[in-house]
């Protein structure tokens, strides 16, 4: 189950939507010294049950121990440990830039239509941008944003689902 | 049927089978000891919330029914989380019913409030903070159901004061089932993987069956017997499975692990396959892990998965439960053919006997003038005491010599803190054996450190009747960090003396209802033992004298290889 080559995986968690499961989760992690790299949550289409997209960073530990451990866990229904090579991933990116001049507002402007990003919010010096995408294309244009000063950046962490079946299963 | 919540809780513990409980009142849980005084529960009231968890702990072991204490909010729900992690470490199956400021008042600071769940999240194996007072027959179901399945542990319900007032009426139901969706533990172990176990077995050369805990939470004492039996394969018992496996069988090795006796040790550390039952490869058992047994493949039978590869790869992992598991070995094993197909393992056999001829564990004779020798002392506890007495310890040297020189020939006669390592485990421990199994005898083997943490619930077994023995072996000194200072810390001894004359613990014992005894000589030893063992109507305590130099023997110093084993003094060679 543990891929050595890749120290970050994706682990999809279903829940009981219930007071205090975050906490569990987040508890389990910090006391077996697993490390987590980012974490997304919310209700699913049934508010009972809550996903939780944890990329965790296995560097120091065996993904196997992580997912028993969570496995342990008496609200947590199913784990799905994903195979990046066979996943959808997203991650939604907010910043606000600096942009006192002209210029600045339309290279950024020219970034954000590259980018196939949006102008979520303008004012008198400054521009607030989104991008929603995979990890690594948020990346890129966080690099690129940087020369333009970023006021504030905040990004939401990845979720992710399996990939589609692309022929019908034989069985 | 209206009732109100404090009502629904007590009918929900009746309804589980509970007939005796572990607590203490106090503001929050105030109105669930009203109807208590109208039900069949038995309720033994501590003197200390911790004690009341240890109880629960020690009937729990005794009986293998869920033990349940019940406490009030704050500071009793802190008291309680040594007790808590204890169990939790050891695989206990208890249920502890904390009170809890009322829900408004939650998130306020209000008096004697504390986060209850948040604080015992790590120290349970589920924990629930009840909202709706309709609620409660439901958790208290699945609490019990929780604790005593799968891998047993701790499970705590927190009930908000508001919930069980008077005025707090709910329709009183019998839970259909459990509202567990994400609970789901594995019993029946893997077909396939039993198989290649049994395969395994048929080919090893120099097999040893490592079996810890998870036999007596399994109850698989007799499937562990017909295993080691049809195989003859020789059984090392575990700090936690003592009496798992009968000390007087030939085919028992004894205790492994940073205080076993040689062979047990060296058994495991050259042997070709371990067959780990219900064990867990505590760092205690494996000494430095990277040395342990290089030579092992590995069969591991868990009920947790998350044991199976934790610490060492097993070649054959099986979660599920050790009785089913090892009855199916068996049979699988006499399908290829049972002993007579094993490979000849008459070499090691004869390596193990002379292990066991060349190490015995030993001890020196009484010098005159000189104190009790501990090992002493509880050998003629031992032959003094019935065959079935129930062992409670606390944790150190005493601890140690109590594995290592009393014979446990039946399950369920050692109870001890293992994992936590929890000193003053033994006395609330005995008291809760003895309250499980009124007539059996059950003697706490006891250091003077331990005795002195807490000895006040000695007060709770003479107010109840509760004919606990409790032997201190009393050095006057923190006897096991004494001795890794006089070991590893060039004989600097910081803060480990007690002095020798305070307390006078015959006059504690007896200012607390007790019986109290004080032994210097060996020769008062059997008769005062004697004595201790005629008294059924209340606690006795011996204040056995025993001398502060005496070490334990073998041990693995911390971080070494099991192979580095040092052996009593008298049996090292130049």
């Amino acid at each position: 189950m543990t891929n050595l080559q890749c120290e970050f995986h994706t682990i999809v968690v279903l829940v009981e939507n219930k007071a205090g499961v975050l906490a569990r989760i987040a508890g389990l992690f910090s006391r077996r010294g697993f490390n987590i790299e980012s974490l997304a949550v919310a209700p699913t289409d049934d508010d009972t049950f809550s996903r939780i997209t944890i990329v965790v960073d296995v560097s120091s530990t065996s993904l196997d121990q992580v997912v028993k451990q969570l496995d342990k866990l008496v609200n947590v229904l199913e784990i799905d440990a994903l195979d990046p090579a066979t996943s959808v991933e997203r991650e939604l990116l907010m910043a606000t830039l600096s942009a006192p001049t002209p210029e600045a507002r339309r290279e950024i402007i020219d970034l954000v239509q590259i980018f196939d990003a949006q102008v979520l919010n303008v004012g008198f010096d400054q521009l607030m941008v989104s991008l929603a995408g995979s990890q690594r294309r948020l990346d890129d244009f966080e690099a690129l944003l940087h020369r333009y000063g970023i006021i504030e950046i905040q990004r939401t962490g990845k979720i992710a689902l399996n990939e589609l079946a692309k022929v019908e299963s034989s069985d | 049927m209206q009732i109100n919540g404090a009502q629904a809780v007590l009918k929900a513990l009746e309804h589980e089978g509970v007939d005796t409980v572990f607590g203490m009142p106090g503001g929050a849980i105030l109105p669930v000891y009203d109807p208590l005084i109208d039900s069949k529960i038995r309720h033994i009231l501590v003197r200390h919330e911790q004690g009341a968890g240890h109880m629960a702990s020690g009937y729990a072991h005794a009986t293998g029914k869920p033990g349940v204490a019940i406490v009030t909010s704050g500071p009793a729900a802190t008291n309680m989380v040594t007790a808590l992690l204890d169990a939790m470490m050891d695989s206990i199956p208890m249920v502890c019913i904390t009170g809890q400021v009322a829900l408004p008042a939650i998130g306020t600071d209000a008096f004697q409030e504390a986060d209850t769940t948040g604080i015992t999240m790590s120290a349970t194996k589920h924990n629930y903070l009840v909202t709706d007072v309709n609620d409660i027959p439901q958790i208290i179901h699945d609490a019990f159901h929780l604790a005593t399945t799968g891998r047993p542990g701790p499970v705590l319900v927190d009930i908000p004061k508001d919930l069980v007032l008077p005025d707090s009426m709910m329709e009183w139901y019998e839970p259909d089932g459990h509202d567990l969706p994400g609970y789901n533990p594995v019993t029946e172990g893997d077909p396939v993987a039993i198989v290649e176990a049994a395969k395994m077995v048929m080919e090893a050369e120099r097999p040893v069956i490592y079996s810890g805990g998870g036999i007596l939470r399994s109850r698989a004492a007799a499937e562990l017997l017909a295993l080691a039996e049809m195989t003859q394969i020789p059984v090392v018992t575990t700090l936690m499975n003592r009496g798992g496996f009968p000390d007087d069988h030939e085919l028992n090795l004894g205790m492994p692990g940073m205080h076993g006796n040689y062979t047990a040790v060296m058994a495991m550390q050259q042997a070709d396959l371990l067959i780990a039952l219900g064990a867990r490869f505590d760092d205690r058992v494996t000494g430095a892990r990277d040395e342990f047994a290089p030579d092992a493949k590995v069969i591991h039978v868990d009920i947790d998965p998350a044991e199976l590869g934790k610490v060492r790869f097993a070649h054959v992992p099986i979660a599920g439960d050790a009785k089913s598991i090892i009855a199916e070995m068996v049979k699988e094993v006499d399908k290829l053919g049972g002993a007579a197909a094993q490979p000849d393992r008459d070499a090691w056999r004869q390596t193990l006997s002379g292990w066991q001829e060349k190490y015995p564990l030993v001890y020196g004779d009484h010098e005159p003038g000189k104190l009790l020798k501990p090992q002493f002392v509880i050998e003629k506890l031992r032959d003094a005491s019935p065959d079935d007495t129930i062992v409670c310890s606390g944790v150190g040297q005493h601890q140690m010599w109590a594995s290592q020189y009393w014979t446990f020939n039946h399950p369920y006669t050692w109870i001890n803190s293992g994992g936590l390592g929890t000193m003053g485990y033994s006395v609330p421990a005995a008291i809760g054996a003895q309250v499980g199994q009124p007539d059996r005898t059950v003697w706490a083997v006891d250091g003077d450190g331990c005795f002195q943490m807490t000895s006040q619930e000695l007060i709770t077994a003479a107010v109840e009747r509760i004919p606990v023995k409790i032997a201190i072996l009393n050095n006057s000194w923190l006897g096991m960090v004494r001795q890794w200072q006089e070991l590893f810390y060039d004989e600097r001894f910081s803060e480990t003396s007690f002095g020798s004359e305070i307390p006078n613990y015959k006059m504690w014992a007896e200012a607390m209802g007790c019986v109290g005894f004080r032994v210097d000589s060996p020769e008062e030893v059997e008769p005062t033992i004697q004595k201790a063992n005629e008294i059924t109507d209340r606690p006795v305590v011996i204040d056995f004298r025993t001398q502060a130099e005496e070490n334990v023997y073998p041990m693995v110093p911390a971080g070494a290889s099991n192979s580095d084993l040092l052996v009593d003094p008298s049996q090292r060679g130049e």
